[in-house]
Parts: structure tokens; sequence; C-alpha cells
């Protein structure tokens, strides 16, 4: 289901956290809403899910105007990024909590929880509590909750923010197959370029409240409408009054034609990746 | 530490623990224990017959039976009312909240006596808004309302403080309304605490003396409750009657922890 954004407005006292905000979601796309912290997008997603109104314009899912529905008639899957979870609820209680309410038959209930679970590789521990699992399971948890009620869309708050490095890896390829399985639109916010990149088919690229750029991972990187979103999507140095990449950078061991000549102060190696910090010779200086 | 412990296979303590535990024992039985098995002593100082007799005066059985209906009927409207303080003082701002936050605590810190000179002069005779609750049940209900509010608020209200508002939003959002969150999300959490508030307001309605003693007018068969009725028997000479009361009291409040522990217990396993 598609999500339209139209002048989307928000502040929070003297705070602008959404300045004019206009984005259309296409059905079915796994977008990443990419960009600093404060910058308005986990206010934007939660607008989105109606857990915040906003001051002034249109929310709208698959067409219809949904901007003052309230979050439980909106048919949203949420996550958060401390889980959310239902702490005196088994695993199995807490994925079913959205069917109990919707009053689906028992019998139903256990065969879509199962296979949710199973979906989310927790089949084995539905009679545990939350309490009783790792951070990066607890929150396979609340996805799984999250689509037991078949949402039209999916919205993820930083879903991978507060989990180790090694298990926030596993957790972003999981989140992509996941999405190549279900096929709901999902949106997901983050302030880690990396993770934007590699999970999502879009990414909407949000500073200081306003939208900065719109594109696929590979138009961003390749073509930044501005410096902003050329620095914070991958490392970027400022070079001849430009910024360029350090794939875009070559160097030599000595002059050669169109080549500047620097000194590099640093070298540092980290794995598979070695970086020069290098200081161009200024001619006199 | 370890060493010392491998070497006493049989004690489970550390060291200076057994200490620990004589004093807390000690401490425990001299100021709680001893004096409790004083009064079930003398209460059945005169066989179990006396005391039945003590029990089975119809006076002494209505002051029982009132005490316990007021106690019952002030705890359920603790527990619904003091959620409901506690939800506004965590959860809403308005100007004078922090005076109202202090004022939970004044029945507590008040003289008992105090609390019912200050009803029977709202309440009274006198009444100068008209209402006359004094020298009946009304009153005592009132004045055990007066005395109880902290409980429950007080209980309640850090857990609220501590509760992480997205499990509400997350319920929301899966389709449960306000009310159903709360049910469902909110309120299991609460259970342990409320359970705690609840124990201590009837307790302490069970046993209040001091602002009932103005404002009930202590009548026989109507106003009197079993606290007062232990110091009219013990006043007119009849101190094994008075202890008979004091150890139903006594059972009353042992069963109510209990009870209240296992109610507790359930509502957790169920959630």
């Amino acid at each position: 289901m598609s999500i339209t954004i139209r002048n989307v407005n928000k502040r929070f006292g003297d705070f602008v956290a959404l300045d004019d905000v206009n984005i259309e979601i296409r059905s079915g796309n796994l977008t990443a809403l990419l960009g600093p912290s404060g910058g308005g997008k986990t206010t934007l997603l939660r607008i989105i899910a109606g857990l915040d109104r906003p001051d002034s314009g249109v929310v709208a899912i698959n067409g219809s105007d949904t901007t003052w529905a309230r979050p439980q008639h909106r048919n949203v899957g949420f996550v958060f990024q401390h889980y959310a979870a239902f702490k005196h609820l088994s695993v199995f209680r807490n994925v079913a909590f959205g069917l109990e309410i919707r009053k689906v038959p028992k019998a139903e209930i256990r065969r879509r929880v199962m296979e949710l679970l199973e979906l989310v590789h927790l089949d084995q521990f539905a009679d545990r509590l939350p309490s009783q699992l790792s951070g990066g399971q607890r929150q396979r948890m609340a996805l799984a909750r999250a689509l037991a009620v078949e949402p039209s869309v999916l919205l993820l708050d930083e879903p991978f923010g507060a989990l180790d490095a090694q298990v926030r890896k596993e957790l972003r390829d999981w989140l992509r197959r996941l999405h190549d399985e279900v096929h709901v639109t999902t949106v997901f916010v983050t302030h880690d370029q990396e993770e934007a990149l590699e999970v999502s088919n879009e990414i909407v690229v949000i500073n200081r409240g306003r939208v900065e750029q719109v594109g696929s991972p590979d138009d961003l990187y390749d073509h930044p409408a501005n410096d902003f979103v050329m620095g914070f999507l991958g490392p970027a140095t400022r070079f001849d009054g430009r910024l360029v990449r350090p794939h875009d950078v070559e160097v030599f061991d000595s002059a050669t034609a169109g080549s500047v000549e620097a000194r590099v102060d640093r070298v540092l190696r980290v794995g598979f990746d070695i970086r020069l910090d290098a200081r161009r010779a200024v001619p006199g200086g | 530490m370890a060493g010392a412990i491998t070497a006493e296979p049989r004690s489970r303590l550390a060291a200076g623990s057994g200490l620990g535990l004589g004093l807390a024992t000690t401490w425990l039985s001299l100021l709680v224990l001893v004096p409790l098995a004083a009064v079930v002593v003398k209460a059945t100082g005169h066989g179990w017959d006396g005391y039945w007799k003590a029990l089975s005066n119809p006076s002494t059985a209505a002051a029982l039976r009132l005490t316990v209906t007021q106690a019952v009927l002030v705890t359920v409207v603790n527990v619904v009312l003091g959620t409901v303080v506690a939800w506004v003082l965590v959860r809403d701002d308005f100007p004078g909240k922090a005076l109202l936050d202090l004022v939970i605590d004044v029945p507590f810190a008040l003289p008992t006596i105090v609390a019912g000179l200050v009803l029977l002069s709202l309440y009274g005779p006198k009444s100068p808004v008209g209402l006359h609750f004094t020298n009946s049940r009304v009153g005592i209900f009132v004045a055990l309302l007066f005395v109880t509010v902290p409980f429950v608020v007080r209980a309640v209200q850090p857990v609220l403080l501590e509760l992480d508002r997205d499990v509400e939003e997350a319920a929301a959002s899966l389709g449960a309304s306000p009310f159903t969150a709360f049910r469902r999300v909110v309120f299991p959490n609460l259970v342990p605490a409320l359970a705690a508030g609840t124990a201590l307001a009837f307790a302490r309605a069970v046993s209040e003396y001091g602002s009932l003693v103005l404002v009930s007018g202590n009548r026989p068969f109507a106003t009197e409750v079993a606290a007062v009725r232990v110091l009219s028997l013990n006043e007119n000479d009849n101190p094994a009657g008075a202890a008979a009361v004091a150890t139903v009291l006594l059972a009353v409040a042992i069963v109510t922890l209990v009870g209240i522990d296992l109610l507790r217990r359930w509502a957790v396993r169920r959630g």
C-alpha cells in the first residue's frame, strides 16, 4: 500500500521537527528514512503511525486520508527501537495480541502465530517470556507481533539501534529477505547510512525537518543533490572546492600526469580497508 | 571467601550473616512476635469457651462485622480512585500538580486524632457545609477514606513512572483502544504494587482508631468499630475480651496479607 505525505508540518514548542514535508512512498517499497538524530525522521514515522499528530498537512495510506485516524484504526505495524515487549506475556501471547484484539478464533490465532514464529525463527521460544530472550530475539518477536495483524504498512523506528554490531548485521540481511517474502510496504528509520544503503530500495534523506533528497541507494550515492547528502552517505573529502569519495582518488608514489603532490601523515589498516590521512603539499606552505 | 564456604559445607550462610540473622530474629521477636503471642495467650486465658463467649458477645460481633465491612468498602474505593489519582499525577501536567502531590501524604502525616477533629468540624453538628456525617456509618466511611488516601496512590505512582509509554503505543498500533491497552498491557504491570497498596489500605482501615473515636460516636451495634471496642472492653475490666477481639483483628490482617499475595501471584501468572 502506498503512503502519501503532503505538506506535513510539526513543531514541538519552538523546535521545528518537520518543515513542509512531501513524500510519496510506493506500494511494496522498502524505504529508509535516513538522517542525523533530531532531524525529524522518527517524528515523521510516528505521524504515519498516528502516534503523533501533524500541525498541518495530510497523511494518506493507499489513497485514503488517515491524518486524523487513531493509531488503532490505521492497521499499521510499528516496531520500536527498544522492542516495547509486553513483559508479562509469553512470546506466543505477544505475537497473538493483535489477533486476540481482533477476536480471531483461537485455532486460527494458534496457526498464524506459530507460522510467524517460524518465519522469525522463534518457534522454539513460544512459551518464554521476553525477558528470557536476547535483544535480537526480542526485536524479531516485535516484528512478528507487528506482522501478525497483516498491516497495510510496516514501520520500524531504528529497529536495530539497540543491538550490537554482529546481530545488527544479521538482522539487516534478514529484514531484506523478509521483505522479499512478505512484500509489505515498509518504512524504517535509521541514522546509519550503511544500513540504509544495504537494506532499502529507496532512501529519503531528512535533515532539520526537511527532505534533502529521495532516490534509490545508487542514485543518492552517485548523484547526491547537495553537499549534505554527499557528506552523509559515506565518507567524503573536500578537494578543490568539491566533495570527493575515497574511491574517486588514486594514490601514486611519484608524480604522474594530472596528479597533485601530497604528504601521507598516517596509514591506518582496518581489516581489508586501508586508510590514508594525506595533506596536500601547499606551495610555500 | 570461597575457601571459607567450602570449609563449612553445612552452612549456607556467608561469614557475618549468622550474626545478622540472629540480630534480625531477636529484634523482630522482641518487637513483634512476643507481644503478638502474649495477646493470643491472654485471649485464650479463660480457655476456648471464654474466647468464644467474648467473641459471640453481640455488641463485639457487631463491631467486628462493621469494621471489616467498612474496611472492604473503603479498600475497593481506594483501588479505583487511588489508581486514577496516581495516573493523573504521573501522566498529566497541570498547574498545582506539585501541591496535589504533596497533599496526598497529609492524611498519613497528620496525627489521626487531628484528622478526626478536622472531619468533626467539617461534618459535625455545626457543619459549615450542611453535611452531618458524624455518629453515622457514613462518617466512619468518610474518615477511613481520608486516612487511607496515600497507600494505593503511593504504591502505584512509582511503577507507573517507570512504565515505558511505547508498550501502550505498541498496543494501540496493534488495534487496542486506550482502555484495552490499559487493561491488557498497563494494568498487569501495576498489579503487584496495587496489591501492596491495597493490603496497606485495608490493614489501616481495619485498625483505625484515632480518626474514628471522635467522628463515629461509638454507639454499640451501630457505629462502634473493633479498635474502639477493644478499648471499651479493656476499660470495663475485660482484658481477656479485649485480647480476643485483638486476635481476630490479627487474624484478619494475616489472612489479608496472604490472600493479597496469592492474588498478586495469580494475576502475574495469568497476565
